[in-house]
Formats: C-alpha cells, sequence, structure tokens
C-alpha cells in the first residue's frame, strides 16, 4: 500500500491495569478502506478511540505523515479525522439541523458548509424531512444516518467507524454500506471500518486485518482474507 | 387592585434580578450539574469594582463595561484556575470549593471595603419615566436593562457557532470534541458569562438594597427557587421562575404580611415541585430500558 493515509506501528492501549491492545501494526491506504474484524471484545473499539486520542495508547499513529498519538482529541479531528463512535453521540436534545451545524462548527467556508448540507440530505432524505425535528426522537437507523452525517459536515480525510451495522434492521444496513462506497468513491473519503459483521465489512473494504485479543492475527486484502479458510469457518460462518 | 398591579408591577423589576441570577445558576448547572454557591458573591464583588471606579471618578456607563468585562475574565479565570482542576473530583470536594469561594469572596469584599452599607447610585433619573404611577424609574430601567441582557444571552445561544458549541459541550462533552469543539475553554466562557451576568445584577440590585458585603445572599436565594421552580435544566424556564419568584415576593409581602413573604413564596415553590419534580418547564429525563 503506497501513500498510506493512516499508518499504526506498535499500537499498545490499556484501561487501569487491564492491557486491551499489545502492539497492533495497520494501514488505511490513501482513499482506501481498512475494515477491523474481530469478535467482542476483541479490542476494536478502543483501536478505533484510540485513533482519535481517546484513549491513552503507547506506539506509533501517523495520519497523512504527521504523529497523531499523544494529541488531543480536539486537535486531532481539525486535522480531518471524523469518528462515527459506537453508541452514535448524537446530541440528543438538538435537533437534526444543529446536529449538522455543530459537526461543521470547525469549518469557515460558509459556501462548503452549505455545499455539504445539500449533499448529506441528498444521501438521507429522510433527515431533511426531519431537520427540525428533535434528534432524541429519531429512530435508531434514523440516528445512525445522522451520525454519519454530522461526521461528513467536518468534510474529513478520514471517516472512523465503529459497528454502523449494529442494531439496524438489514434494508437499512444495506442502504448505509451504499452511502458508505458512494461517499468513499465519489468525495475520497478514506474509512477504517470496524464490524462484527465480516462478511458486510468485506464487501466493502479493499484491506482486512483480523484482531483477536489485541493482536491482529490475519491481514491483507479484502479479497485474500474472505478467501482464508479459518476466517470464513470462524467469522463468515459457511 | 390598584395595589395589586403596583406590587406585581414593581415584583417585575426584582424578578429581573432574580431572573438573571437563576439564569446565570442554570448556565453553571448545566455544564457540571453542580450549583454555584458562590455566584451570589462573585456579582457583589463585581457590584464592588463598579462602585469603586465610579469613585475613582470613572462615568457610569464607563464603570459599567468595565465591570461587565472584568467580570467575565474574572470567570474564565476562576473555572480555569480554581474549578478545572477538581472537575473530576467527587462532587462534595466541588461543593467545598464553591463554598470556599463564596467565603473567599464575602471576607476579602468585608477586608477590603468593609462592612459598611454604602449607597450605589443609580443611573436612571429620579422622577418616574413617562409620568406613570406604578414604577420608579430605576425599577424601569433595571428591568429594561436586564430584558437586554436575557435576550443577548438568548440570541447567542440560539443563533451563533460559538452559543451552539457553549450547549453542546455542555450537553455532550465526548460527542463535542468530536466534532473538534474545546471543551475546557467553552466551560470557562460559561463560568465567563455567567459571571458577567451576576455582575449586571449586582449593579441593577445596588441601589435597592445598597452595597455590602452580604447584599446578595438573599438574592441568591431567591433566584435558586426561581431556578427550581422554572426548572434548573431550562435556562428559559429558569429566568421565568426568576420573575414568577419576584412578583409572588411582593404581591405576598403585602397582601399576607412581609414576615412571611420568604415563607410563603417557598411553600408555594414546594407545592410545585410536589407536582413537577422538574420544575415548570424543565425536562422530564425519561431513560430507555
Amino acid at each position: 500500500m503506497t501513500g498510506a493515509l493512516l499508518q499504526v506501528r506498535g499500537l499498545r492501549a490499556q484501561y487501569g491495569s487491564t492491557k486491551v491492545l499489545h502492539g497492533v501494526d495497520f494501514e488505511v491506504g490513501q482513499g482506501g478502506i481498512t475494515t477491523i474484524l474481530g469478535a467482542n471484545g476483541a479490542g476494536k473499539t478502543t483501536l478505533l478511540r484510540a485513533m482519535c486520542g481517546m484513549v491513552t495508547t503507547q506506539g506509533e499513529i501517523a495520519f497523512g505523515g504527521t504523529r497523531i498519538d499523544g494529541l488531543a482529541t480536539e486537535s486531532i479531528v481539525r486535522l480531518g479525522v471524523a469518528h462515527v463512535p459506537d453508541g452514535r453521540g448524537t446530541f440528543l436534545d438538538f435537533t437534526v439541523e444543529e446536529n449538522l451545524r455543530i459537526g461543521a462548527y470547525i469549518r469557515r467556508d460558509r459556501d462548503g458548509v452549505q455545499a455539504d448540507y445539500e449533499r448529506v440530505y441528498a444521501y438521507f432524505p429522510r433527515l431533511k424531512e426531519r431537520r427540525r425535528q428533535q434528534a432524541g426522537t429519531l429512530s435508531g437507523g434514523e440516528q445512525q444516518m445522522l451520525a454519519v452525517s454530522r461526521a461528513l459536515m467536518l468534510k474529513p480525510k478520514l471517516l472512523l467507524l465503529d459497528e454502523p451495522s449494529f442494531g439496524l434492521a438489514p434494508l437499512i444496513v444495506q442502504e448505509l454500506f451504499d452511502i458508505f462506497r458512494t461517499i468513499n468513491r465519489r468525495d475520497g473519503v478514506s474509512m477504517l471500518l470496524v464490524e462484527q459483521n465480516a462478511a458486510l465489512a468485506l464487501r466493502l473494504a479493499d484491506h482486512a486485518y483480523l484482531l483477536e485479543t489485541g493482536r491482529v492475527v490475519i491481514s491483507g486484502t479484502a479479497d485474500a482474507i474472505r478467501g482464508d479458510e479459518s476466517v470464513r469457518r470462524s467469522y463468515l460462518g459457511y | 387592585m390598584d395595589l395589586l398591579l403596583h406590587q406585581a408591577l414593581s415584583g417585575l423589576a426584582t424578578g429581573g434580578i432574580y431572573a438573571s441570577v437563576a439564569l446565570a445558576l442554570v448556565m453553571i448547572y448545566q455544564a457540571t450539574h453542580l450549583v454555584n454557591f458562590a455566584q451570589g458573591e462573585m456579582a457583589m464583588f463585581s457590584t464592588y469594582l463598579a462602585w469603586s471606579l465610579m469613585q475613582a471618578g470613572v462615568p457610569y456607563w464607563g464603570a459599567f463595561a468595565i465591570t461587565v468585562v472584568a467580570a467575565f475574565v474574572g470567570g474564565v479565570l476562576i473555572e480555569r484556575v480554581v474549578v478545572q482542576p477538581v472537575e473530576n473530583s467527587p462532587i462534595l470536594s466541588l461543593v467545598i470549593v464553591f463554598i470556599g469561594l463564596l467565603v473567599i469572596f464575602n471576607s476579602v469584599a468585608g477586608w477590603i471595603f468593609t462592612y459598611t452599607i454604602k449607597p450605589f447610585p443609580s443611573p436612571f433619573p429620579e422622577q418616574p419615566l413617562f409620568g406613570n404611577r406604578y414604577l420608579s424609574s430605576h425599577d424601569m430601567g433595571s428591568t429594561a436593562v436586564t430584558l437586554v441582557v436575557l435576550s443577548l444571552v438568548f440570541v447567542f445561544f440560539r443563533f451563533t457557532p460559538l452559543g451552539l458549541a457553549m450547549r453542546a459541550a455542555a450537553q455532550n462533552p465526548v460527542s463535542s470534541r468530536l466534532v473538534g469543539v474545546r471543551v475546557g475553554w467553552m466551560l470557562a466562557l460559561g463560568w465567563g458569562l455567567a459571571s458577567a451576568i451576576g455582575a449586571v445584577a449586582g449593579i441593577m440590585v445596588a441601589p435597592v438594597v445598597f452595597l455590602e458585603p452580604n447584599m446578595m445572599g438573599g438574592i441568591l436565594l431567591y433566584a435558586f427557587a426561581g431556578a427550581l421552580l422554572g426548572g434548573i435544566d431550562s435556562p428559559g424556564g429558569a429566568v421565568l421562575g426568576g420573575f414568577i419568584v419576584g412578583v409572588l415576593e411582593n404581591v405576598i409581602g403585602v397582601y399576607v404580611g412581609s414576615e412571611l413573604k420568604l415563607t410563603m413564596a417557598l411553600v408555594i415553590i414546594v407545592g410545585v415541585l410536589v407536582v413537577r419534580p422538574a420544575g415548570l418547564f424543565g425536562k422530564v429525563h425519561v431513560a430507555r430500558v
């Protein structure tokens, strides 16, 4: 992978005395989609949180060639890293529109922001219908759409997605993943996707890493991983 | 009827002061889930600053402006220097810090300015405005100032990106960081704003209650009652609650007797809270299980 956008070397993380990641290496290519697969408790969410300074870590994290490990979350975000966290992180008391406005908080290009409102409303017309509605009253699927839209309003170079399919109906998941593909192709946004649904993730991603109890056990292109005997049996189930 | 109208209207004037202080309390409460007990003493200290500036020859509105700015900076500094380091401590430690601030401001003011009661000038004329029979011109003027301040605060939080970011930081700090909001500074700004609002309230009420280190004690109590009545997590509710308490206090003082006005006001507030624990306009928090 030449010209990696995100390059991680020897990443370690722990909560108190519980070690969660034991030296993880991975990359996200420029314009690429990398997925991290793994069972519950493998350290996927922690890994994603480590990317934007939400947990203390050791090891190297380079974004666009600059070291970002040890930076404050706000500073990493300002470099163009948007995180769609588990639980969606919606501002429940805000309207849909206010959620998008706060998403564009760091941007000063008014015209670009205006164009991006239209862009996310085009991706998710349902949000446009509900733009004056309080976000807490949205359904789970709509809240996930809102979380993705809020992240896009940042005009990110890299989108971190934490189990976007979690708790959603299959049809909505399909719609969401189709839009991820469009966002990646049309807007050139690179993605780091954490998923339990391996089949789904491997269809979207170009590279994949399999995480088991805080270590990468298998890595390669998505096609190669899909063909891997042990992955197929343990994670794809056929 | 005339008496009732008169009392209700002049109750609105004091209500405006309670509303301002209640709003300041709610702003800190939303971010920290704690009531800043020192809010009143901070306002009192700012009022002394305004008084000192006027003693030194600064014209009234100049002293007013300088004091409001200084109170804002002071509020920001207090958050950064005193509150921020104990942010993650147990609640009781924070309570002690707030009470400590109260005592410090009170005794430092007494030490510098003495406990002698001082008159404080009003910028408004002595003759009632527009020939009305109900309100003194200071009541009218201070109500107008209060309403302007409250409207400015409303517009700021509703329509400016910074106001939105401050609301976001109070509501969901983790998500706020993820959209690039510097949450720590938003909290400090909140303290600055609350302190500035308190300063305006102090300057406006000082001609009525006179200037002394304990001048804000009763006001803080009424403001707190107003905030609880309206809903401690609802800025608009707290403002309205402040006005309601001001009117109730005055009307009860006349019809029941001034000895009982604090008691009666509190009885009514407790009554409302029994029926609506979140306050008149407070959000009832429903958790999905």
